[in-house]
């Protein structure tokens, strides 16, 4: 029978690249879907400019990559984890116990987290994370006393905001993004409004009462994407009194459809936040596996391709797709050239 | 028979006659009647779905298979040539040096709008790396004026297709009003001009600041490969396992259970396969990631019952007789299968094979954690054995990619990834029917 045939031949294929699998020649990246967009003009670039292969860059998320990063050494590991957090004490740990002990930690700019509404939709132009806090949080301050979160439209705790009704779409809990927008956003506001002290007044401890602050509303007026920033803003769209929270690279990209909210009076611009004036904004990293250096070729140069000046510094293809390029990029470039791990230096 | 004349008058007492209908026949005759038009109804129906799915495809998809180019004769001196070959980001040193010289030309020219080699920039897609390609693939053309068709930008690009207007247009780093004059002139003066698509056919995977080098290609040979694997591991295993228990094994507890994980398995989501692969394939056997030999072997399970179920379903459909001829003639029980069952059946096991590979061609869910979802399709495999190996991506899996990607000229391609993927799915259904008219056969 020919399927008899095929079956054998693809058996013997399958024998054959099970031996072909010790011969990785390509760097493997998986990690952040935020810091994947970067990571693949990167990738492109580094495979035009160099004799090695393009990397392949995976996304699946923060977390997902560190994962996989710390599943060990060897060819059927990745090479370098995407992370728009920094590495956990945790997970530092869990590596270690996989035999993952150096690692290179590597931040390639800052990303800043905008609010942005419809074209056409009502005038959304300043918010401070008190309006933010007041419109989602569970529990708000309301005429001196903390109670559930009855607002329904933006100009009941703020005049200077328009009198539509309050629709956010914030991050999911699984992206790093949300993290972001908790302590930035949720937590400031919690304070400014007076509601954690109430909260703690109350009688919560301190955690707790944090804890309290980063809980939303559960009665439909903000909703969690899980999906990316595409999926926000398809519901932005739709909805024009909604705002979404995006990356400031997707809003740039998006002018046309979108317009932003300032925070605290700041406009996001890649300026602002380089500064710091703009307050919600986030680092950046990739991490790579010192063990694999020398092992796969191209893994060191690829990292240092990364934050060569030309590619991540100002001007470069990175700022132009909207990563906000680190000050302090020298000191990056060091110590990717000179293999430092967490822990050594500074 | 009964010499009943057709011309009795209606007896009495409910007989109705047989030329007029009465009213229960009248009753059963409409309901029959309704029942056609409910029919007709359905099927206009999906016929009307079908139609609305394929005009929004082939409408929000057909700008991807057109693309803007720019039209410029350039000479690129072998001096040049080594200073860009000298430079850390050579692409980039290429695109300078030929922003700066279309520049001359037009300032050459004359042409009449405000222009300067930032809006150029914009204008241009990434054509650094075609420039660097061709040079170093023909040396000898350096010294020479060559013409070059390059990528426009994905937002002039947009201009030309009505994604981008001058009303709705914001100023930015991409584009800036002021360039569409750019623009306006250079497509009078005709170097600015729609062309076939044909890198978004044969292409790669590009980066995301890239839209107009993206190409499905090289996932297209990512979605064959592990279509590959698939036919030929799970055709043959759901074949022989749907034989055996068919025709050979005893009806047993055994058997039963069998069957009865069978039929649970087809129902099983598929990115639980995904996760067996994952800890299977690659953690366990070593085998490399994003690589469509995974991607096909965590499909064939996937495959698998879909394959065995109708498998199973058309040997049961033919007729006992068959059988016993073939026994009664004296055919042992294996001859009677292979010689006379089994091509009978040929065409229902045909039919089912390629419902459970376009299950598998669409598959996206098991594909994100083998590693195959991300910028994966970055190249063609060098061969072969190389196209099992090498990683890549899947169509799906591409598609997906790109509906995500914040450029609105990525979003067009995603579409416009789905018209391939359908036309690929069309081809695979074309060759499974002539197959089976092959097999067809009358008893």
């Amino acid at each position: 029978m020919s399927f008899a045939k095929l079956t054998a031949s693809t058996l013997a294929i399958a024998a054959l690249s099970a031996s072909a699998a010790h011969a990785r020649d390509q760097v493997q990246v998986a990690g952040s879907s935020t810091v994947l967009p970067y990571a693949s003009i990167v990738a492109e670039a580094f495979g035009e400019n160099t004799d090695f292969p393009t990397p392949v860059v995976e996304s699946g998320g923060t977390s997902a990559g560190l994962k996989r990063f710390c599943e060990g050494v060897g060819e059927n590991t990745i090479d370098v984890a995407n992370a728009s957090r920094q590495i956990r004490e945790k997970e530092i740990k869990a590596c270690a116990e996989n035999g993952v002990t150096d690692i290179i930690e590597v931040r390639i700019g800052y990303d800043g987290i905008v609010f942005a509404s419809q074209q056409g939709g009502p005038a959304y132009d300043a918010f401070v994370p008190a309006d933010i806090y007041n419109a989602i949080g569970a529990q708000v301050m309301k005429d001196g006393e903390l109670v559930e979160n009855t607002y329904e439209s933006w100009a009941e705790f703020n005049s200077d905001l328009p009198d539509v009704e309050i629709a956010m779409f914030i991050p999911g809990t699984k992206h790093g993004t949300r993290e972001v927008f908790e302590d930035k956003v949720l937590l400031e506001g919690c304070k400014a409004t007076g509601a954690m002290e109430a909260m703690m007044e109350a009688g919560m401890s301190e955690d707790d009462a944090e804890d309290a602050c980063l809980d939303v509303r559960q009665d439909g007026r903000s909703v969690d994407i899980d999906g990316d920033y595409t999926e926000t803003l398809a519901r932005i769209d739709a909805n024009p009194n909604g705002i979404g929270v995006f990356g400031l690279a997707f809003y740039e990209n998006n002018l046309d459809k979108l317009k932003v909210a300032t925070m605290g009076g700041v406009e996001p611009t890649t300026e602002t936040i380089a500064s710091g004036e703009y307050p919600v904004s986030r680092p950046l990293f990739f991490y790579v596996k010192k063990a694999h250096i020398g092992v796969i070729p191209g893994l060191k140069e690829y990292a240092q391709f990364f934050v060569a000046d030309e590619i991540a510094g100002p001007g470069g293809p990175l700022a132009n797709y909207g990563l906000v390029a680190d000050p302090e990029l020298a000191e990056t470039q060091f110590n990717v050239a000179n293999e430092v791990t967490m822990g050594e230096g500074s | 028979m009964t010499d009943a004349s057709i011309d009795t008058a209606p007896a009495a007492g409910g007989k109705g006659s047989l030329l007029g209908s009465d009213a229960r026949t009248k009753k059963r005759n409409a309901a029959e009647k309704r029942f056609r038009l409910y029919g007709m109804a359905a099927i206009a129906i999906g016929l009307f779905f079908l139609l609305v799915l394929f005009v929004s495809i082939i409408r929000s998809g057909a700008p991807a298979f057109t693309r803007t180019v720019v039209d410029v004769e350039f000479t690129l001196t072998q001096a040049e040539f080594e200073a860009a070959e000298s430079e850390l980001f050579k692409t980039k040193a290429y695109s300078n040096l030929f922003i700066q010289k279309l520049k001359s030309q037009l300032d050459a020219a004359g042409v009449e709008a405000e222009f300067d080699e930032s809006a150029i920039e914009r204008l241009l897609g990434k054509v650094g790396s075609t420039l660097r390609e061709f040079y170093r693939a023909n040396p000898e053309q350096l010294g020479q004026p060559v013409d070059f068709e390059l990528a426009a930008s994905s937002r002039v690009d947009g201009y030309f297709k009505g994604r981008v207007s001058r009303d709705t247009l914001q100023d930015s780093r991409f584009l800036q009003v002021s360039d569409l004059d750019l623009v306006d002139r250079l497509e009078e003066a005709g170097v600015i001009r729609q062309a076939f698509n044909w890198p978004f056919i044969t292409g790669a995977d590009s980066g995301v600041d890239n839209p107009g080098g993206a190409g499905i290609g090289a996932s297209v040979v990512g979605s064959f490969f592990m279509m590959l694997v698939v036919l030929a591991l799970s055709l043959p295993i759901g074949v022989a396992a749907s034989i055996y228990l068919e025709e050979f094994a005893p009806k047993n507890r055994w058997t039963d259970l069998i069957e009865v994980n069978i039929s649970n398995l087809a129902a099983v989501p598929s990115i639980v396969f995904g996760i067996l692969g994952l800890a299977v394939f690659i953690q366990f056997m070593h085998l490399p990631q994003s690589a469509p030999l995974v991607g096909g072997l965590v499909l064939t399970l996937m495959t698998l019952p879909t394959i065995i179920i109708s498998t199973r379903a058309s040997l049961r459909a033919v007729p006992p007789s068959i059988r016993d001829a073939a026994l009664g003639v004296g055919a042992s029980k294996m001859q009677a299968v292979f010689h006379h069952v089994l091509p009978l059946a040929m065409p229902g096991i045909l039919t089912g094979t390629i419902i459970g590979l376009a299950q598998a061609l669409g598959e996206t869910a098991p594909l994100l954690l083998i590693g195959m979802v991300g910028f994966v399709a970055r190249g063609y495999p060098d061969g072969f054995i190389a196209g099992f190996t090498e990683p890549n991506s899947a169509m799906p899996a591409q598609i997906y990619t790109w509906a995500t990607r914040a450029d609105a000229g990525f979003y067009e391609k995603a579409w416009g990834g789905i018209i391939i993927l359908l036309a690929f799915l069309l081809t695979m259904n074309i060759i499974a029917i002539i197959l089976r008219r092959r097999f067809e056969r009358r008893w």
